[in-house]
């Protein structure tokens, strides 16, 4: 479990990135930080490897507060991916998976038969290991950071907007296979994007933020679609348009679920395994 | 050719110690350019200071310092280490700006995530920028082996033995095969250097190899769209 207790993040040019800020952050559950860019979201994930440190407040894991612990030690026990996966463009495949077993002193050849073990995992042909990043494809490469990610097998999983460049298809991709691995591993993930539908395929959690790290709702996403805080969130969700804004048109052939754009979404069936 | 065969031994033993001068300052510019290099880029208001007064270094005229050496090191004025320490001097004044500005061209998003998954600052520095700084320090240090090796001949005029004597020799019997024979050996050796170096960097650096040709094919592409 991480957990934020009045956490402020004050730069030195003045700017209040997040304030005031408490959150639980559940463990083996995937909580998901929401916002458009300024909102501190990707702050306070880095507060919690200590890439930042707040200017007041604190920020606990399984009760321990980060300031308590080493930098580089409590790095090497966390998982990190990145946009941009960012790999180091001159080792290759395998040695990139292996860097942080290879920094806690692991064995040569073992951290390496786990990274190829990892490839496997995320779904990398083993064929690839001795490529450089570079004549990876943008999905391969984000692959590669998530298996890096993964390779001291962490308890907590820190992940900054880690498919925001790759294209719709390939992230529809990687999202589904975060979810089958999530099942599998159990890891407590905290996840930043700027993308309202990933935060609600994958969060367990969804944290939505305004400008300046202030918390406009949290929740499930069931609870935060079905009942927002206020307008910001309601038309930051797209509750009140488009695709999320559904309701049933009746035509001579039976009911349609229209969306908010007229177009038909889809029929009312009968709940599966339900009914009389 | 005449000339050179009848004096081959002689101009290969000028070769030798022509080599032997030249490398030293090469390898020894190099690496105290490093730590140099990376105070000036890592305290960014040392930046200014370090990279001037290398670069004024390069301003003093290698004749006098060749006389001035031995009263400072205190050598006796034939001494080749003379030679060797004013070209190091010099080789430091080219390599220390290419150094800070190497160390700086190392993409912050992967120093970033280096630090992020738990390098210390110096196995960051050792195993990541160092690495990465690699083609612009190859860059600056094949400048500095040819620098370098036509300097050497200057020693000449001290009496420190290089092919820079065959200049000399050869003005002052009016010989010219003589000057071309030590002008055609300084440009091999500056050659046969530059070869090693590029040699050496392809063998240290295989990642970079896809993307001298990735990088070679978009200028040439931008070449292209151009005209």
């Amino acid at each position: 479990m991480i957990e934020f207790r009045s956490v402020t993040k004050r730069f030195p040019d003045g700017t209040v990135a997040v304030a005031d800020f408490d959150m639980v952050m559940p463990s083996r559950k995937i909580t998901v930080l929401v916002g458009s860019s300024g909102s501190g979201k990707t702050t306070i994930l880095r507060m919690i490897n200590r890439m930042v440190d707040p200017t007041s407040g604190s920020v606990e894991i399984d009760g321990q507060s980060v300031r308590e612990l080493e930098p580089v030690r409590l790095r090497r026990s966390i998982g990190y991916v990145m946009q941009n996966s960012g790999l180091l463009p001159h080792r290759k495949v395998v040695d990139n998976i292996a860097t942080v077993p290879l920094l806690r002193g692991e064995k040569r050849a073992t951290a390496r038969d786990r990274a190829l073990e990892l490839m496997d995992t995320v779904g990398l042909d083993r064929s690839l290991a001795d490529r450089y990043p570079a004549q990876l494809s943008g999905g391969q490469q984000q692959r590669v950071g998530v298996a890096r990610g993964l390779a001291v097998d962490p308890n907590i999983l820190l992940m900054d907007e880690p498919f925001g460049a790759v294209d719709p298809l390939v992230r529809a991709e990687l999202q589904q296979e975060l979810l089958h691995l999530q099942k599998g591993l159990d890891k407590t993930v905290v996840f930043v994007t700027h993308d309202i539908d990933e935060a609600f395929l994958l969060g367990d959690k969804v944290v939505i933020f305004k400008t300046g790290g202030v918390v406009a709702q949290v929740g499930a996403p069931t609870e935060i679609l079905s009942n927002p805080a206020d307008e910001f969130v309601a038309s930051f969700v797209g509750a009140d348009r488009g695709k999320r804004a559904l309701h049933i048109e009746r035509t001579s052939a039976g009911e349609v679920v229209v969306d908010g754009d007229g177009r038909a979404a889809g029929v009312m069936v009968p709940e599966a395994g339900g009914g009389a | 050719m005449t000339w050179l065969f009848a004096n081959g031994d002689e101009v290969w033993q000028l070769t030798l110690s022509h080599i032997a001068l030249s490398i030293a300052p090469i390898v020894l510019g190099f690496l105290i350019s490093i730590p140099v290099g990376w105070v000036a880029n890592r305290y960014r208001a040392s930046r200014g200071t370090l990279l001037s007064v290398s670069g004024i270094l390069y301003a003093i005229p290698s004749l006098p310092l060749f006389f001035m050496l031995p009263s400072l090191l205190g050598t006796t004025i034939l001494d080749p280490l003379n030679v060797s320490f004013g070209l190091t001097i010099y080789a430091l004044a080219l390599m220390v700006r290419t150094t800070a500005d190497a160390l700086d061209s190392v993409s912050t998003d992967v120093t970033f995530n280096a630090t992020a998954v738990g390098f210390s600052a110096l196995r960051r520095f050792w195993s990541v920028e160092l690495p990465l700084a690699g083609p612009v320090l190859l860059a600056g240090l094949r400048v500095v082996s040819v620098s370098t090796v036509s300097l050497v001949t200057v020693g000449s005029l001290l009496g420190v033995p290089s092919l820079g004597f065959l200049f000399i020799d050869g003005y002052q019997r009016y010989n010219p095969p003589e000057i071309i024979v030590g002008i055609v050996v300084t440009v091999v050796i500056a050659l046969v250097f530059d070869a090693l170096i590029v040699l050496a960097g392809r063998a240290l650096m295989p990642w970079n190899r896809g993307a001298d040709v990735s990088r070679a094919r978009r200028a040439a592409a931008r070449a292209v769209s151009a005209s």
